[in-house]
């Protein structure tokens, strides 16, 4: 027994059952959060994983035609051509509820509404290679933002499963068995404290039982000596 | 929730200017403190998604920690200009940890 100290009562005992019955559905409850959570977990990250590497590859290859680009014009120029964007993005941001973990979900607009003008700069003082690089940029961002979404997600739920599996742990491992032990250690000294009361009436009615006995055997002695006496 | 909000990139020059052209709010950066302080900024104002480079990231994990388990801003790392230095995907590997108490995948 984990040293806690209980009254053994009755009205103690009524209250531990009903509160291992309380802990013993939250734990299956809990339990079955948990699994869910972790079936959902697995899936987005297999999901991030792949992205991820699909985004990263992508964006070098962004990075390399920048590169290319800055080589093939002066960093001024390069500079003011991308001073000012022609294109402006808008996100808005909705929420999700998977197993009582909010997980957001972005959706974006763009300003302009075709994607060929996107390019903030004039053609004549530019290389060909900030368009392709600003293009291919520009696809890269749509991966990149689901990306946001779902890692961000696959993070929030590693933390709502980390949560949840200490208290499943916490439940199965602490406060059930305690609570267990408790109901185990009323019940003994309930029925010790019956057994006691028994054995003590009993040990009463043969105390009384023994005094009638003998009150009983002094007055058939009273009575047999007057009997003697009336007959001599 | 028609409340819109911005989408963020921090890192150096060459790595942020190209996002420009999209129409992000680019914020180029060349300290781990200066970066520091714009993500706290970022994060304070409608900033929903922070795209910062690993470069940057690597310096600076008591930032991605602090706003790891907050709804918003998600920080992303991107490979900044000179390659990836694969913190991103450790960092997926902790979260699988941290779920799941050990290296499954």
């Amino acid at each position: 027994m984990a040293n806690i100290t209980v009254n053994p009562t009755r009205m103690e005992l009524t209250r531990l059952k009903g509160k291992l019955r309380t802990a013993q559905r939250g734990h299956k409850l809990l339990k079955d959060k948990r699994d869910e959570l972790m079936k959902q977990f697995l899936d987005t990250v297999r999901e991030v994983r792949a992205l991820r590497a699909e985004v990263e590859e992508e964006l070098m290859t962004v990075h390399k035609s920048f590169t290319v680009a800055s080589a093939l014009m002066s960093s001024e120029a390069m500079e003011q051509a991308l001073l000012y964007p022609k294109q402006s993005v808008e996100l808005t941001m909705t929420m999700k509820n998977i197993m009582s973990v909010n997980v957001p979900i972005y959706d974006f607009q763009t300003k302009t509404k075709s994607d060929a003008d996107i390019y903030p700069y004039g053609f004549a003082a530019t290389s060909g290679e900030l368009d392709t690089a600003v293009d291919a940029l520009g696809k890269v961002f749509q991966k990149m933002l689901k990306l946001a979404q779902i890692e961000k997600s696959a993070q929030l739920m590693a933390e709502e499963i980390e949560k949840t599996r200490r208290r499943v742990n916490a439940l199965e491992y602490v406060m059930i068995p305690n609570t267990q032990e408790a109901i185990r250690y009323i019940t003994m000294k309930l029925d010790e404290n019956d057994r006691a009361t028994t054995t003590r009436l009993m040990k009463v009615k043969d105390m009384l039982l023994k005094e009638a006995i003998e009150e009983q055997r002094a007055r058939d002695e009273a009575a047999m000596s007057r009997f003697t006496a009336q007959e001599t | 929730m028609a409340k819109t909000y911005q989408i963020a990139v921090v890192g150096d020059w060459e790595s942020v200017m190209g996002f420009r052209a999209l129409g992000l709010s680019t914020y180029p950066v060349t300290s781990v403190d200066e970066a520091k302080k714009t993500i706290h900024d970022l994060a304070k104002a409608d900033c929903a998604v922070i795209y910062l480079t690993e470069q940057l990231a690597k310096d600076m994990p008591d930032v991605l920690e602090r706003y790891k388990d907050d709804l918003r801003p998600a920080i992303i790392l991107i490979p900044g200009r000179e390659g990836s230095l694969g913190i991103g995907r450790d960092n997926i590997q902790r979260a699988i940890e941290r779920a799941v108490g050990a290296d499954i995948l």
